[in-house]
């Protein structure tokens, strides 16, 4: 390909680690990061609901000696400013200047998916057209004719099934080949009306640079966008008044906001498109039309709802607690009987780290391993929108809306993504009223302790009781929170993606991504943890520690007092409150050092009593460190004052 | 025509208890009012409203609900007497004042009680439109324009236009929800949850609320 060195230099790229910058840009949901997967073989998570990426992720392709760097951005459906991720990623496009963009397109929804590629060629940004899905695309009894397309739109267009890998090496042909011989992008005319005062008003903004195009700058004053307006009233009033001018006549003619007339122009040019390259034949009733007779039905829906959360706790519960039986039966052997609290520090240390090793292993993988292989494959396959959907109604209650269940479930996870993902809903009161809520979700960590301490010494349906008062919990906080919280709440407005097999490998693949951070980051923290514990332990420092605490711990909660430092450690990580009670009294039979009023006091208030540091230090990253301290406050407070007055009703009758 | 309901006749004792009348003095109303074409009445059946009664029920709902949003965000009067003072006026008021009141509060969308305020049968395009004008401009029109969400599931309906906050009539219209776009009702969810919209092959959730301000020209069921 790049076989005459001297005709033209790789282009400039931005960033100095790279010869080359490829943006992907797309709607949501249309596999923007399978391509991504695809090209830098990077393990970016995808799953089968729109709005998943929410930071842009970025990875290596090497390619015939060049760097390339790709970069996956959220997905979105145009340039407003509905959004943050639309601000950003217009900035990033128009402002940093990729070397590429690849515009990845489903080929199954072509007229919604050219709005967007209409606005990115308005952007001027140099870019391919990704035709994704196009097996899809097949099966809905649609052909498109590539070569047209790509002669309309004046870029190449290349056909891609990227979950499957195919086309992408031809894709990856085009970047280089794109950016030795750039196109020139076409000029896309609007009706009359419109056109007019684009050509009338683009002139004027001769002199004005704040880098981007002037004609789309034109288009967006017309379409009053806030930030253009702003930025161009900073260097000229009488421009943005001649567009106000010129939006009103607009919006006189067509009776409706400017924005929305020009949307309405662009929907007519995609569809215009579409019509010309696009062949639709007779298409089946769908997997999907049949799922959802199902999955949205009145009754069965809701059941099915029921089965599929509930399946997902039951099967962690069910198939976590064979795999851990099995772990410490192979562990057993080798296992010290005694913790060593005397002898040289490398003893104690060694002996700590290997307790911390083991726990580890029969405590918290067992349980993590199932439930994020299930979770993946409810991801992947689309359910969680039609969840959503269902569940809609309800959430109204707490000021939400149905995409808040799409947190609240990876909630169970881990809080982490989860509040990442509370950027799928719209206003800012609703992103901090969902990772509120998520705070108070038991993630997997939170149901090892709950399952360690009460579903093995207490009983099972103990433990069901305390997922079913932590629901009921969130639902009365979310119901309050939304009276005290200020700001404004919008309804629903989610795309449904068509259902698809979720595919075992994809699955695997994520459950790996997620159990491999799991191993090398949290696994070292577990033996450190465990081996500094047994060192305090032998120093005699934890009496101090555990004795500040006991007036919460053992006058109000009623707990042993070691329970103080095991609150402490269970900051860092949630689990390590279980691990550190097995290798304080080194047993895990739990139920041989507490009654069972403590266990389930124990595991309400690890529960419940402040979100681990990760997550707090995502939440300060999201809303600031008022909103996260706010929260984790609250959290202490509340867990201690219930688990106080649990001990003292439970004490009444067990 | 609220009694009425789902089945579209009311028997003549129903009307009578729900207005404290004697059943005969109903009666006596109903034949008054077939007289004029406004209802169908036979007796011991039942009553029920004709197209033209309809059209008339409808225009007095729709200023009952636009004088209950008057009475109480304007003039502050309390929430339990608004409906028993929206009764009285609804009757006296003609169309260009309740118009006049519709366009002074910025088209609402709902009466205090939560209920839809069906848009005006005027020949304009969008309340929008509305704002700027003075009453000649805007005639009586013909078009039948109903909330998406009055739809049958598999229904066909034609975008007219769009009601509701500058931010969501942004999103909508940027996932394709323009106006004079062809949309198909899939299916309702039950107890006013939300709707799913076909719109250019793709499927959108929409919140009940949010629907009720997407306005359509109804075509036949596909």
């Amino acid at each position: 390909m790049r076989n005459c060195p001297s005709c033209q230099p790789p282009a400039k790229s931005f960033d100095k680690n790279a010869d080359l910058v490829v943006a992907l840009a797309g709607n949501a949901n249309v596999g923007k990061s399978a391509v991504f997967n695809q090209l830098t073989g990077v393990g970016q998570i995808i799953g089968n609901w729109p709005g998943k990426t929410v930071e842009r992720a970025e990875g290596m392709l090497k390619y015939e000696g060049l760097k390339i760097k790709i970069i996956d951005l959220p997905g979105i459906y145009s340039f407003s400013t509905y959004s943050m991720e639309e601000l950003v990623s217009r900035e990033f496009i128009a402002l940093e200047k990729p070397d590429i963009v690849v515009n990845v397109v489903d080929a199954s929804a072509l007229e919604r998916n050219l709005f967007f590629t209409i606005q990115l060629l308005e952007l001027d940004a140099p870019m391919i057209v990704a035709l994704n899905q196009i097996d899809l695309m097949e099966h809905k009894g649609i052909s498109i004719d590539y070569n047209k397309l790509e002669e309309i739109l004046g870029v190449p267009v290349v056909p891609t099934v990227a979950i499957k890998g195919k086309g992408i090496s031809e894709l990856t042909e085009q970047i280089i080949k794109l950016t030795e011989q750039r196109r020139a992008t076409p000029t896309i005319k609007y009706g009359k009306e419109v056109e007019q005062r684009i050509e009338q008003f683009a002139p004027l903004l001769g002199k004005i640079d704040i880098g981007y195009p002037t004609r789309w700058v034109a288009i967006k004053l017309l379409e009053k966008d806030n930030v253009i307006t702003r930025q161009v009233g900073g260097i000229d009033e009488t421009i943005v008044e001649a567009s106000e001018t010129l939006a009103k006549e607009l919006e006189k003619i067509h009776g409706e906001p400017s924005s929305v007339v020009v949307s309405a122009e662009r929907y007519h040019i995609a569809d215009e498109i579409a019509r010309i390259v696009q062949r639709v034949g007779v298409q089946e009733s769908t997997l999907t039309d049949k799922l959802d007779r199902i999955a949205l039905h009145p009754v069965l829906g809701y059941l099915m709802v029921l089965m599929v959360v509930g399946g997902l706790l039951i099967w962690t519960f069910i198939i976590g607690a064979k795999i851990s039986n099995l772990l410490s039966d192979l562990l057993g052997p080798i296992e010290q009987l005694e913790p060593v609290v005397s002898g040289p520090l490398g003893n104690i240390l060694w002996n700590g780290a290997f307790t911390g090793f083991v726990a580890g292993i029969t405590l918290v993988i067992p349980y993590v391993l199932p439930f994020y292989i299930m979770l993946a494959l409810i991801e992947d396959s689309g359910y969680l929108t039609r969840i959503s959907l269902m569940l809609d109604k309800g959430t109204h209650k707490l000021g939400l809306h149905g995409k808040a269940i799409i947190p609240l479930i990876l909630g169970y996870g881990c809080n982490v993504p989860a509040c990442y993902s509370c950027r799928i809903m719209e206003t800012p009161k609703q992103k901090l009223l969902a990772a509120f809520l998520v705070t108070l979700v038991p993630c997997i960590a939170r149901t090892i302790v709950i399952l360690g301490l009460v579903a093995a010494f207490v009983s099972i349906w103990w433990a069901l009781a305390l997922y079913v008062f932590d629901i009921i919990l969130i639902v009365l906080l979310g119901r309050i929170a939304f009276k005290l919280v200020p700001g404004e709440s919008l309804g629903l407005i989610m795309e449904m993606p068509n259902y698809h097999v979720p595919s075992l490998s994809v699955a695997a693949k994520q459950t790996w991504v997620r159990t491999k951070s799991l191993i090398w980051i949290v696994f070292p923290a577990y033996i450190v943890g465990s081996a500094v514990l047994q060192t305090f332990y032998a120093a005699g420092w934890l009496n101090s520690i555990n004795n500040a605490l006991s007036l919460i711990t053992v006058g109000w909660l009623g707990l042993p007092t070691v329970t103080g430092i095991l609150l402490i450690f269970g900051v860092a990580r949630k689990e390590l409150t279980i691990l550190m009670l097995a290798i304080i009294f080194h047993t895990t039979n739990f139920g041989s050092i507490m009654s069972p009023v403590q266990l389930i006091v124990l595991a309400l208030v690890t529960m419940l009593y402040i979100p681990c540091l990760a997550t707090i230090l995502t939440l300060a990253k999201e809303f600031g460190w008022k909103e996260a301290s706010a929260i984790s406050v609250f959290d202490v407070g509340f867990a201690i004052f219930l688990g106080g007055m649990a001990f003292r009703l439970l004490s009444l009758f067990m | 025509m609220d009694i009425a309901g789902e089945k579209g006749t009311a028997k003549t004792s129903e009307v009578a208890n729900c207005l404290d009348n004697a059943p005969a003095s109903v009666t006596e109303v109903f034949q008054n009012m077939a007289q004029k074409g406004l209802v169908e009445y036979e007796p011991y059946k039942g009553v029920s409203l004709t197209d033209k009664g309809l059209e008339i029920a409808k225009n007095i709902k729709r200023k009952h609900r636009i004088l209950e949003v008057f009475l109480t965000k304007t003039l502050h009067i309390s929430c339990k007497k608004v409906h028993d003072e929206a009764c009285r006026m609804e009757h006296s008021i003609s169309d260009e004042v309740g118009d006049a009141i519709c366009r002074q509060l910025d088209a609402p969308a709902r009466c205090p009680g939560g209920k839809l305020i069906y848009p005006c049968d005027k020949r304009i395009k969008t309340c929008n439109e509305c704002k700027g004008t003075s009453e000649e401009e805007v005639s009586a029109g013909q078009r039948k324009i109903v909330p998406i969400t009055d739809l049958k599931p598999s229904q066909t309906g034609i975008i007219a236009f769009l009601r509701g906050g500058q931010k969501v009539i942004q999103r909508l219209s940027d996932l394709g929800l323009t106006p004079g776009t062809e949309v198909i009702l899939m299916r309702k969810t039950p107890m006013d949850g939300p709707i799913e919209v076909s719109v250019r092959r793709t499927s959108l959730a929409v919140g009940h609320d949010i629907a009720d301000n997407i306005f359509v020209e109804a075509a036949g069921a596909s």
